[in-house]
């Protein structure tokens, strides 16, 4: 019995270290912060700088974060939305495998789409668009899309076109 | 005795289960232990570490001393001799036997040799002895330097504000106040200004060494730009206070790609904007300013030289439209190892697709490749450049007719509506031939310059032959050219 409770205490041991390590890596990768609504959860990953220095400087800054339009506005929607797009974007930037310069998808777009609507539903509804957010016809981001965050290396309405009039 | 008190009692877990747990945690402990490595070295990238190797000041002109401390910037700024071409723009490099009077051993294609109706265009003005493909920035200053149009006319310190790196004389020369030393460079003779400066264009021409904030630092666009801006309904406009970073990636290139004139006898670089930039409105205040340039060796017209307006052209564009700035497609983001830098490698995008066109033209279509985009500029340029050679054609007919008539012994007075049109139609006709993206920066409004300069030169003619022709543009009369004063050396003040 002495072997037993050796390899008992053994695993034990074990348990211990995978769940300290596992402790002190969500909390050195700063887990605990995507709970909260901070802009600032979304740029750990310096991946994401480009969008929280853009947004820094856009005028949505003053109205909403990252969530507001990139988070469905429904508690499930929203913590559903966080797990999934927090798990693959986690494993694509350890794994360091995805496309440069990042792109939203299609269901990411909806969302946002969607969040431009529930917003500005009053212009909208008064340029009678069609209500079907994301389809191909008409889509706010498809020109409204550096309201959110000037982007660096293109906006797709940039302050200069202000010149071009 | 309860089982679980009996130490000798039947145990919960067989030995394979402990030992299993075990495994499965001590693979789980490496798992993580991967994963919090991954992390720390994730955030060391985003660290973006900078060595600052070296002080810059508001003094420090030399690029190689910023480049100490940005090294990737500066082995793109260095890539800027490169030679190469695309189909329609670039140059390649042509060996020349170095003499005293030109010491450069490689230049660029002659244009004018290429098409000799250049000639035609700028007969009596200096362009038409010498005038080359284009070449790096990197070359600026000795191409301005060493061109024979140096020889043939006396050229003013005002050609230094973009042929050099500036800043530093500029604020040296005007005891802190750029403004002051433009002033004083630009009524200089050229060699004199030469002595003034060393480099190429340089970081500090666009960058604020304390910040690296882009920033214009030549007088010219910043007086160009307030006038621009006041013919909007925008009073003191101050471009380095008031403009968005991301306005500031096209102006920084503004300051110099830009049509401009030498006003009056202080040679003051001005561009010509302060009515709008299009170039009707440019046009337009020439016109009022009784502007010409010189006047054609052939004909006796009013002319005009455009030059390099990118700017300008730009800016009647989809992109500028839609907010891509020149550096967004000139120096686009690029990668070296895990760094993203903006590439200091400016030259054409044709030569750079990948980095250029597709990270933004991607976003919207996902399929889309480089060679389908490549063929779709190389397109728009081959379309440009048949109108294009219509347009020299149309003007080439108009400046031959002139001839003859002055040959038959009529007069400016009797030629003054097709002298007019003449001027109009070869400067419509420059600021496309000289604007350096044959169409693309602007390719229907680079089409409707081209068309109406068909239109001029072919009016021109109509007015040659009939003299009750009225043309579709209001005549102006611009006075005989006034005698200016020599430079004048800095010795001399």
């Amino acid at each position: 019995m002495r072997l037993g409770r050796g390899v008992a205490i053994t695993s034990l041991v074990f348990l211990g270290v995978a769940l300290g390590l596992g402790i002190y890596t969500f909390a050195y990768a700063k887990g605990w912060s995507y709970m909260t609504n901070d802009p600032k959860a979304c740029a750990n990953c310096h991946v994401m700088n480009d969008q929280y220095d853009g947004w820094l400087k856009a005028s949505h800054r003053s109205v909403a974060t990252c969530n507001d339009c990139h988070t469905p506005h429904n508690f499930v929607g929203k913590y559903y939305t966080k797990a999934k797009n927090g798990f693959w974007h986690s494993f694509y930037f350890t794994t360091q495998s995805f496309h440069e310069p990042i792109q939203a998808t299609a269901g990411s777009r909806r969302i946002t789409e969607e969040a431009c609507r529930r917003c500005h539903g009053d212009v909208v509804q008064a340029m009678g668009t069609p209500s079907h957010a994301g389809s191909d016809e008409i889509s706010c981001i498809r020109c409204h899309g550096s309201v959110g965050h000037l982007e660096l290396s293109a906006t797709s309405t940039g302050p200069s076109a202000r010149l071009s009039r | 005795m309860s089982e679980s008190r009996d130490p000798s009692g039947p145990r919960r877990f067989s030995r394979g289960t402990v030992v299993l747990v075990a495994a499965l945690a001590g693979l789980a402990a490496v798992a993580v232990t991967a994963l919090l490595v991954n992390i720390f070295e994730r955030k060391q990238e985003a660290r973006n570490p900078f060595f600052r190797v070296v002080e810059l000041t508001d003094e420090t002109e030399d690029p190689a001393v910023w480049g100490k401390n940005f090294p990737l910037q500066y082995d793109g700024y260095l890539r800027t001799v490169d030679q190469r071409r695309t189909r329609y723009g670039g140059s390649e490099a042509l060996p020349q036997a170095p003499s005293e009077a030109d010491p450069r051993s490689v230049v660029a294609q002659e244009r004018i040799e290429e098409d000799p109706r250049l000639k035609r265009m700028w007969a009596g003005y200096a362009f038409s002895v010498d005038f080359r493909k284009k070449r790096g920035h990197a070359y600026m200053l000795q191409d301005q330097t060493y061109t024979r149009r140096q020889v043939v006319a006396a050229q003013p310190g005002a050609c230094m504000n973009c042929h050099a790196s500036t800043y530093v004389a500029y604020k040296k020369l005007g005891d802190g106040d750029i403004t002051k030393g433009f002033e004083k460079v630009n009524q200089m003779p050229y060699a004199d200004a030469k002595k003034l400066v060393k480099h190429p264009v340089s970081c500090i021409d666009c960058h604020d060494s304390r910040n690296l904030r882009l920033r214009v630092t030549k007088p010219a666009f910043i007086e160009g730009i307030k006038a621009f801006k006041a013919s909007q309904g925008i009073k003191d406009y101050d471009v380095n206070k008031q403009a968005t970073p991301q306005e500031m990636r096209a102006y920084v290139c503004g300051q110099c790609h830009v049509e401009y004139y030498f006003k009056g006898a202080e040679r003051r670089l001005v561009y010509p904007w302060a009515k709008g930039l299009k170039i009707e409105d440019i046009t337009a205040y020439y016109d009022e300013a009784g502007f010409r340039d010189w006047t054609h060796k052939d004909t006796g017209a009013p002319a005009l030289k455009a030059q390099h307006p990118e700017f300008e052209v730009w800016n009647q564009g989809i992109h500028a439209r839609s907010g891509v700035t020149c550096s967004d497609c000139h120096m686009p983001q690029m990668k070296y190892k895990k760094a993203t830098v903006s590439d200091h490698w400016v030259r054409s995008p044709l030569l750079n697709v990948k980095n250029a066109c597709l990270s933004c033209h991607q976003r919207h279509d996902a399929k889309i490749t480089e060679q389908e985009l490549k063929n779709r500029v190389e397109e728009i340029q081959d379309r440009h450049w048949k109108l294009r050679q219509n347009a020299m054609a149309a003007l080439v007919g108009l400046i031959d007719d002139l001839k003859a008539a002055k040959a038959a012994g009529k007069s400016n007075d009797d030629l003054k509506a097709a002298l007019y049109l003449q001027r109009r139609a070869q400067f419509y006709l420059d600021f496309i031939e000289a604007e350096n993206s044959t169409g693309f920066h602007a390719p229907q409004e680079a089409a409707r310059i081209l068309g109406e300069s068909i239109n001029f030169a072919r009016q021109g003619q109509i007015a040659v032959r009939d003299p009750s022709f009225k043309p579709t543009v209001a005549v102006v009369d611009i006075p005989p050219p006034p005698t200016l004063p020599p430079l004048s050396s800095p010795a001399a003040k």
